[in-house]
């Protein structure tokens, strides 16, 4: 009797996760609607004009995604000369000594770090830095928040990585040395041709990661809805522009700005998906 | 001894009933008002609200939700007021039943900006619009020099610095630009939002008062309510009448100083009287006539217009300026009072 009652009970609690997340999308779906209807979905995620004139109400995704692209990808290329690192020393050079395990707390406490606090911390420190070193003007932009957003998901990719590194088995590595390989050598053709799609597979989901980031983009990036042309120039995410404009938004503008969170929504999934199936391959092998 | 202490207590309570009863206004029922909109006037509301709760016992609760929230709400029919900077179309009028703006308040939209040694700065309208257009890039362009004789203007480019959200700031803001400038009119229009194209953006007056503060050479428009209270620079700006004026509470007040139509629902930037800041504003509630709407009691609509007359009165007026708004000019009190006389319950006039 207990036992049938717990199974009902697990049955109900587990069906009520899938049922939000249906609903988010559901509703993400209805009310991004209008906006996909009106101007066509292929059109709505290539127009570049974003534009409030009553009547003649005009509004595209694409510079918003350009934005959301551009930073992450800066933000993976900016991550990926620490990050690495970090998951060397921790999960090869230095495994299972104490300054490792000290350096992968740190690293680990980085992800704790609230996503304002990054963003004062690159409003009124790294902002002025790149203002005195003459890169940009206006200090905020592109740059200014991929850079910050890159700190952010080292976190992400330096732990994963560790584990995968860890996880080389040692007969390999000793295979390896026995034969006479450097440690470099080792690294380069043992530990990385191993531990591969499971390092790639945690970019991935630092990727996701970076993607829907959005207090401290808003606070860097400068919010301006055009395309950027450089990458000191301002700009504006997915995740921005939802944040600075669905207060006053209504009717077309709120549908689209939903619809913009609809296409953020999908390409995360999409990317997280990715590297769950990595992650799946890499354990298997 | 027993009896002494009871005694005491039934007067305590005694007391504490008939302290209760003058709190309360008339012979109603303390009522719980609730309304939603500008965060604009925000900080003056707060402390009018508080003060009126004192007087008369009523609750007031209000949700800066930004003007337009606040007037989807009232047409949703979920709040008793709504606050909005920006008076209301004909066309969102026609959407919903009739209703009244009464105005609460004034500011202005004032000019903040960032240059080292630079203490006074004087702009015209049309040099803001070109600014803001991005066609004046430098600061010491000619025109801007020309403007501030003996000021030091450096060789900079001029990063303009705007909002990202809607509101009512960028509303009044562009108005004023409208009016003054063709260029402005023709490419860039009014409204809550507009596509400025050059510079940076950030959310609420703060974050715009936050860049300007961290940005050297930057220029931004500010609500003057928070300038103040933040002493920020800001500057002096040309008015109608070439005037150079400085915003502040007697030159913001002096811009309604002119006609004002019957129903309160008119701009005020650009005005030709005296002495007046050229880029100032009312901010109104709004509303509706017929009060017997989603199930409201009397009780609650008699609260209403309690509210509504405790802040044109010259006690909440003489609070405006405590808070870095202006009072309202003579006017446009009295032709409010007139026309929350013709608020109606079931189709009867609630003051008499």
């Amino acid at each position: 009797m207990n036992d049938k009652l717990y199974k009902v009970i697990l049955f109900i609690a587990a069906l009520i996760v899938p049922i939000v997340c249906g609903g988010v999308v559901y509703a993400l779906v209805t009310d991004a609607y209008d906006a996909f209807e009106h101007f066509g979905f292929f059109k709505f995620l290539t127009s570049s004009e974003w534009s409030y004139t009553e009547g003649a109400e005009q509004y595209g995704a694409l510079p918003f995604i350009t934005g959301t692209l551009t930073t992450t990808l800066l933000a993976l290329v900016f991550c990926i000369p620490f990050s690495l690192p970090v998951a060397l020393f921790v999960g090869e050079y230095f495994k299972g000594t104490r300054i490792a395990a000290v350096l992968s707390t740190v690293t680990d406490l980085l992800a704790g770090i609230p996503s304002i606090i990054y963003g004062l911390w690159g409003f009124y420190t790294l902002r002025p830095i790149i203002m005195a070193l003459n890169i940009s003007p206006q200090g905020s932009g592109i740059l200014t928040a991929s850079l910050v957003l890159a700190i952010m998901i080292i976190p992400y990719a330096a732990s994963l990585s560790a584990e995968f590194i860890k996880m080389v088995p040692n007969d390999l590595k000793e295979g390896a040395y026995s034969l006479g390989a450097t440690r470099a050598e080792v690294i380069g053709k043992v530990v990385f041709p191993v531990a591969g799609s499971g390092i790639f597979s945690s970019y991935v989901l630092a990727i996701g990661r970076a993607l829907g980031e959005t207090m401290t983009v808003t606070m860097l990036i400068g919010n301006t809805n055009n395309i950027p042309d450089s990458i000191t120039s301002t700009g504006n995410s997915m995740a921005s522009i939802i944040a600075n404009q669905f207060g006053e938004a209504d009717g077309l503008r709120l549908s689209s700005l939903i619809a913009i969170g609809l296409v953020l929504f999908l390409i995360t999934a999409a990317i997280n998906m990715v590297g769950k199936i990595m992650i799946k391959r890499a354990r298997i092998s | 001894m027993k009896k002494i202490f009871y005694s005491v207590m039934t007067l305590a309570i005694v007391a504490t009933m008939v302290a209760c009863g003058i709190a309360d206004s008339g012979n109603r029922a303390a009522q719980e008002l609730s309304g939603a909109g500008a965060t604009f006037p925000l900080p003056f509301y707060n402390v009018v609200f508080e003060q009126y709760a004192e007087v008369n016992g009523d609750a007031v609760a209000y949700g800066g939700i930004g003007s337009g929230g606040g007037v989807r709400n009232l047409r949703d029919k979920i709040v008793d007021f709504a606050g909005s900077d920006a008076f209301l179309s004909e066309k969102e009028m026609a959407d919903m039943p009739e209703v009244i703006h009464i105005p609460t308040c004034m500011g202005a939209v004032v000019l903040a900006y960032n240059l080292d040694g630079v203490s006074e700065l004087n702009l015209s309208g049309e040099v803001i619009a070109d600014i803001f257009a991005g066609n004046i890039k430098v600061w010491n362009d000619e025109r801007l020099v020309a403007l501030n004789p003996g000021v030091e203007l450096p060789a900079e480019a001029i990063i303009p610095v705007f909002r990202s959200d809607g509101s009512g700031t960028t509303f009044v803001f562009t108005d004023y630009l409208t009016k003054v400038s063709p260029m402005w009119s023709e490419t860039f229009g009014v409204g809550k939002s507009v596509n400025f194209p050059a510079g940076q953006a950030a959310k609420g007056n703060p974050g715009v008062a936050g860049v300007i503060k961290q940005t050297k050479n930057s220029i931004g428009y500010v609500g003057s309510e928070y300038a103040f209270a933040q002493k920020i620079a800001y500057a002096k700006i040309q008015n109608l009448r070439g005037e150079i004026v400085e915003p502040t509470a007697a030159s913001i007040s002096a811009a309604a100083s002119g006609e004002i139509p019957a129903d309160t629902r008119c701009s005020i930037t650009n005005s030709d009287a005296s002495g007046a800041y050229p880029i100032s504003t009312f901010t109104w509630m709004i509303i509706y006539k017929e009060q017997n709407y989603s199930d409201r009691s009397i009780d609650q609509a008699v609260a209403t217009l309690d509210l509504l007359q405790y802040i044109l009165s010259d006690e909440a007026q003489s609070i405006t300026s405590e808070v870095h708004y202006a009072p309202l000019p003579e006017k446009a009190k009295e032709i409010s009072m007139t026309n929350l006389k013709t608020v109606t319950y079931d189709g009867v006039a609630i003051l008499q």
